[in-house]
């Protein structure tokens, strides 16, 4: 008797970490992939947009500082995320936790009148607590009324947006911006020092690897650590254990949100001295963050390596854009494939194929 | 079809693994047509798996099915119940949300287009009831019923369809005595009409009651097929457990120290926000084992979740060793030392993902010696997992492995060495063997007793009436959130519970 | 300005902005009652409102330009139903990446649309005579599309599929209870896939209607974040379709009154009113224990796999 092949799909108890790293380089080279068929139909060869892409990010000192300079915001929102996403709160609201944090910082730099050596550690907490309000107010929200927490922090960006639009258009409007839509310049002593000849404002880049060193550790070795994953991986048991869920989902925010607002500091005080329009300050960074941290496998050392990836990409697309004549949003088609096809190929860290011969 | 001993089913060499497990290694089944066959075995043993084969909602990797002469190939429920299978799951396949009429037809397409004759269904529905003695109100929305009434629907939904094989996974589980009967002398009549039943059981006395034949399964395999008059008890128990069974558990006299728990005129609201719990006092003295005993549904999970301070109550007052807990946090009450073995292990009791190692210390992490200020002792903690896996008998292939890896039984284990091994003074233990195979049952019983012997109180809340009458010293009956009366254990009549278990108040001495 | 004018063109803008957010909820309603939670609503919006108006711009019709806009939200919807039904993802963050695509697509290849004018729009039309009927007249028969009225007349339609035929009672114990369905031979992924299709199809019509009738021009972006409303909206509505109506009508007449108060406060903050209204109309609804007994459909957002329950 002569059978088929035939497959079945059987349950992976645990994938190691080696395929979770080659499944997640396959899921992106497949949505680069994909991504080069839309460059295709929209007239431009895949082939030199990604020559572009890496030349423009990694094959020059100053795309390499670029590169560094965009991973900046998305290390610490991306190390915030992977805190809130191991409690399984759905913080899609990093962008606007960033604007309050640069809003926080913007008040304190044009307004304090703080003596200079304390301006930039005033900011840089004011910063913090700006975007940890922000991200407090869906925890509270969540935990005490069951509101869902995907819509708003998602909808408290858009009013984060709209309220630096008018913060620089109506009251803080700068008098010296001449008619443009901006505060005034920052007092020196509020300007994040750079790394000479670049725009790494240094300090925010070892503050985000600190970071990203402190919550690895809070998160595997200490006990507010241990809360935070039990919530996440079930929050029956954890109501059972008598583990708080108020407490912890405030902590988880005040931490994501921080951080947020942590590089919205960064960006106003180390690239722009100046409160100024939403989409210059971000660009981003906050969507694009909760791609690294799932990238990242909501690992915070992780972040390291996948906000550097898509640094590259961030800047490497700005070249694209101004050679090719790309619209911005592209980097959102990046981001949209590249999260479909990671979150798409976790089915092969769950599950594996095998092959066998029916009778 | 022509000769009535002709088999209806024959199952040839049915192989359906899991990761890691055989659930079905090559089993043979031939029922009868017109008979109920029952399939025994432990939990574990492959019963349920065989029938899912059969209805079509697993694959196997090897083996035939043989309906009525012809093989044919079962690929998904709706060939099965093309072929006239139907089957009544253990835990109930019915919409909650949906009415009982909306539940028998779900799934139906009879040619009406996309509106529904409710009027015929309707007639149909009644006429089939009428004749099964199955009554139970159409209209009403599935959540409303009792368990006993949801059953009901299953099998109305099973015969709307016009089955002829009907496939019954541990149907009494959640009746009383009394339904139980009921249930048998239904099926009796279903089978005298032609029907052809299977009726998936652990429990010996329903073999005999019954069946007209049985086949025995033990780890994945066929082990007999007999003739239940020419059998008994004792010779099917050793084939269902693979050795003579003396299952006696050794369980001294009471002796009954203070008071440690009173609960007072208790009342409490379940999750639709309808009363659940309606005035229930009763006291717990240490070294005691009280049973609760009751239908599913009928408030031992509030009862149980307002001990341990998951759920608020709405009025009464409840008081550990004279101090009151009326209202405490879990964590209050978990640092009073309660332990708690909640219904559902994988559900609450464990952190599935996480290792043994953070599991056993879910409840104590923020104690020395586990963690000092914020941080964790990983020594410790490691330490802890050695100790448990030694003292309760763990099988586990490393201490880092998720916990969900482990069997039940082992899982259910890592539960009671973490609520049991602080010496705890009170236990609220909710069906701490359900779903476990005849080893692991003996062994969670020989630890509940050992507590009791330790002088720790124990509420046991259980639906295995026979576990409650083995353990308990005294026996409470809940019926829709009351309590129908407390009983000694000793002499305890199985119909008396039954009774008090449909609602009738204990008439004998109060104890 | 008399009151009464003021209140007809508040409450007929009402129903002009209120017809998009209701096509949007009425398809999230069928997807999440299905058990499919779709965040991508924003993304299927934008794609619809791009290609309804490219289509009409290179057709001259518009009508074929919102054909052409439901069937691509209808198709792009299929990437969410492929990842959370057949692929079993996460079904939060698949509906985030189909948004992030949908306004990175459109975005790109939108680029050479802006500004451009269209040939033809969704005429408006007045019902010569009931237009004549005081205050309900002008409001609802004077200067509203054809889209209008069709969505209204979808609400009792898809009410009555939804709980009086067997279409809906299988799509509500799909969503209830999949294992169920699957027992009695209901096609679960079949079944997720139709009703997420259905809520792409209404999405992109309701992305055509903004760009080839609300406001016919194409700006990127220009949904601004009204996939996500629709989503608030589908929680406030109980997922029932009638609600469904009542929520969006209300929220459009809300915004419309906010705009009305542009004297008083600047435009920069009344455009973060829509979202603030949101995240308070939520509040509303999610107080008390009100939600757990209506609650959402027990299976929402959870991937199905047969003998896994």
């Amino acid at each position: 008797m002569t059978g088929r092949v035939d497959f079945k799909i059987e349950r992976r108890p645990v994938a190691s970490g080696f395929i979770v790293f080659l499944v997640s380089l396959i899921a992106i080279f497949a949505a680069l992939a994909v991504a080069g068929i839309f460059f295709q139909i929209y007239g431009i060869s895949p082939i030199r947009a990604y020559q572009l892409l890496l030349r423009g990010s990694l094959g020059s000192t100053f795309g390499l500082t670029e590169t560094i300079r965009r991973a900046i915001p998305l290390l610490l929102c991306g190390v915030g995320l992977t805190i809130a996403f191991r409690a399984f709160f759905w913080n899609i609201g990093a962008e606007g936790q960033l604007l309050m944090g640069a809003v926080t910082a913007a008040g304190i730099a044009l307004f304090s009148k703080l003596p200079g050596p304390l301006l930039l550690p005033a900011m840089f907490i004011g910063g913090f607590l700006g975007g940890a309000a922000w991200g407090l107010i869906p925890a509270i929200l969540k935990v005490i009324l069951g509101v869902n927490d995907v819509i708003t922090t998602l909808m408290m960006n858009y009013v984060a947006i709209y309220f630096v639009e008018w913060l620089i258009h109506g009251p803080w409007k700068g008098p010296s911006a001449r008619g443009f839509a901006y505060s005034d310049t920052f007092p020196r002593a509020a300007w994040l020092p750079t790394i000479y000849g670049t725009r790494i404002h240094w300090p925010t880049l070892v503050l985000g690897l600190v970071l990203a060193v402190v919550m690895y550790i809070l998160i595997n070795y200490t006990r507010s650590g241990f809360e935070i994953r039990v919530i996440g991986e079930n929050p029956d048991a954890a109501r059972y254990a008598g583990i708080s869920q108020l407490k912890t989902t405030l902590l988880v925010m005040l931490i994501s949100g921080g951080f947020a607002g942590l590089a919205g500091v960064g960006e106003i005080a180390g690239i722009h001295m100046r409160l100024l329009g939403p989409t210059h300050i971000s660009m981003g960074y906050g969507y694009t963050a909760i791609i690294v941290a799932w990238l990242a496998r909501r690992n915070p050392l992780a972040v390291i390596v996948t906000s550097l990836l898509f640094g590259v990409i961030m800047s490497g697309g700005d070249v694209i854009k101004v050679s090719l004549g790309l619209p911005f949003q592209l980097i959102n088609v990046f981001n949209g494939l590249i999260l479909f096809f990671l979150i798409g190929s976790e089915i092969l860290l769950r599950y594996k194929i095998s092959f066998f011969l029916r009778r | 079809m022509d000769n009535s001993k002709g088999y209806a089913i024959e199952l040839h060499g049915i192989v359906k693994r899991f990761p890691g497990v055989v659930a079905n290694d090559g089993i043979d089944l031939k029922v009868r047509r017109g008979e109920i066959h029952c399939l025994l075995g432990e939990n574990g043993a492959g019963k349920t798996t065989l029938m899912r084969v059969l209805y079509g909602l697993y694959r196997p990797e090897e083996g035939e099915i043989i309906l009525n002469g012809q093989s044919v190939h079962m690929t998904s429920p709706r060939a099965a119940l093309n072929h006239h299978i139907g089957m009544v799951h253990q835990h109930f396949r019915l919409v909650p949300t949906l009415s009982v009429e909306e539940n028998i037809i779900l799934g139906l397409d009879e040619g009406t287009g996309p509106l529904m004759n409710f009027r015929k269904t309707r007639e149909k529905i009644s006429a089939i009831a009428d004749e099964y003695g199955l009554p139970v109100d159409l209209q009403a929305k599935i959540w409303q019923l009792a368990v006993g009434q949801q059953q009901r629907v299953e099998i109305l939904k099973a015969l709307y369809r016009e089955v002829d094989i009907l496939i019954m996974d541990e149907p009494t589980s959640v009746l009383t005595p009394q339904e139980v009967d009921q249930l048998f002398t239904t099926l009796r009549t279903l089978v005298d009409d032609g029907l052809t039943i299977i009726f998936i059981t652990h429990k010996l006395d329903e073999v005999m009651k019954v069946s007209d034949r049985v086949t025995v399964l033990r780890q994945g395999k066929h082990v007999a097929t007999l003739s239940t008059a020419e059998t008994d008890k004792p010779t099917l128990a050793k084939l269902m457990v693979g050795r003579e069974v003396v299952f006696r558990l050794k369980k001294s006299p009471i002796k009954r120290r203070e008071k440690f728990l009173e609960v007072n005129d208790l009342y409490a609201l379940n999750d639709r926000g309808l009363l659940a719990l309606r005035g229930v006092s009763f006291e717990l003295f240490g070294g005691e084992i009280l049973g609760v005993a009751g239908v599913s549904g009928n408030g031992q999970h509030e009862l149980a979740e307002v001990l341990t301070g998951l759920r608020k109550s709405a009025k009464g007052r409840v008081f550990l060793r004279k101090k009151e807990i009326t209202n405490c946090s879990t964590r209050e009450i978990n640092d009073l030392k309660v332990a708690h073995i909640p219904a559902e292990r994988i559900r609450m009791g464990i952190v599935p993902s996480l290792s043994i190692c953070e599991n056993l210390i879910l409840k104590k992490y923020r104690h020395s010696p586990f963690s000092h200020g914020e941080f964790l002792d990983n020594k410790e903690i490691e330490e802890n997992t050695r100790r448990a896996i030694l003292d309760y008998k763990i099988v586990a292939p490393s201490y880092e492995i998720p916990v969900k890896l482990l069997s039940g039984g082992n899982i259910q284990k890592v539960v009671l060495a973490r609520e049991l091994s602080e010496d705890p003074i009170l236990i609220i233990a909710v069906h701490p063997t359900y779903g476990l195979d005849i080893g692991a049952t003996e062994q969670v019983r020989q630890i509940l007793l050992a507590q009791r012997e330790r002088g720790a109180a124990t509420l046991l809340i259980s639906e295995d009436l026979e576990e409650i009458m083995t353990l308990s010293d005294r026996i409470m009956v809940l019926f829709n959130g009351e309590v129908m009366g407390i009983l000694d254990a000793e002499g305890a009549n199985i119909e008396e519970i039954g009774l008090m278990m449909a609602g009738t108040r204990y008439r004998g001495e109060e104890l | 300005m008399g009151w009464e004018t003021w209140i007809i063109t508040t409450l007929s803008r009402s129903l002009a902005y209120g017809t998009p957010l209701l096509l949007g909820t009425l398809g999230e309603i069928y997807a999440e009652r299905s058990g499919v939670l779709n965040l991508g609503v924003e993304g299927m919006m934008i794609m619809g409102a791009y290609s309804a108006f490219t289509t009409t711009y290179i057709t001259g019709n518009p009508w074929k330009g919102i054909l052409v806009g439901a069937i691509v939200g209808g198709v792009f919807s299929l990437v969410h139903a492929f990842a959370s039904v057949t692929l079993k993802a996460n079904q939060v963050v698949s509906g985030l990446s189909l948004t992030m695509l949908g306004l990175g697509l459109s975005g790109m290849f939108g680029r050479g649309w802006e500004g451009k004018p269209l040939p033809a729009t969704i005429s408006k039309i007045t019902i010569s005579g009931l237009s004549k009927i005081p205050l309900l007249g002008p409001i609802f028969f004077e200067g509203q599309n054809l889209i209008v009225y069709m969505t209204i007349l979808l609400v009792p339609l898809l009410w009555y599929i939804l709980y009086r035929t067997r279409i809906g009672i299988t799509i509500r114990s799909v969503g209830e209870s999949p294992a169920t369905a699957d027992s009695l031979g209901i096609n679960v992924a079949r079944v997720r896939y139709v009703c997420v299709f259905i809520g792409g199809i209404l999405a992109g019509l309701s992305g055509g209607y903004l760009s080839v009738a609300y406001r016919p021009a194409w700006t990127e972006g220009m949904t601004a974040g009204m996939g996500w409303i629709v989503i608030a909206l589908t929680i406030f509505a109980f997922w029932n379709p009638v609600y469904g109506m009542l929520g969006a009508y209300l929220f459009a007449a809300l915004y419309h009154l906010a705009f009305r108060m542009q004297i008083w406060v600047s435009p920069e903050l009344l455009k973060a009113m829509p979202y603030a209204f949101a995240i308070l109309v939520l509040i509303f609804v999610s107080r008390g224990t009100l939600q757990k007994r209506m609650g959402a459909p027990a299976a929402l957002g959870l991937p199905y796999t047969r003998g896994e329950e």
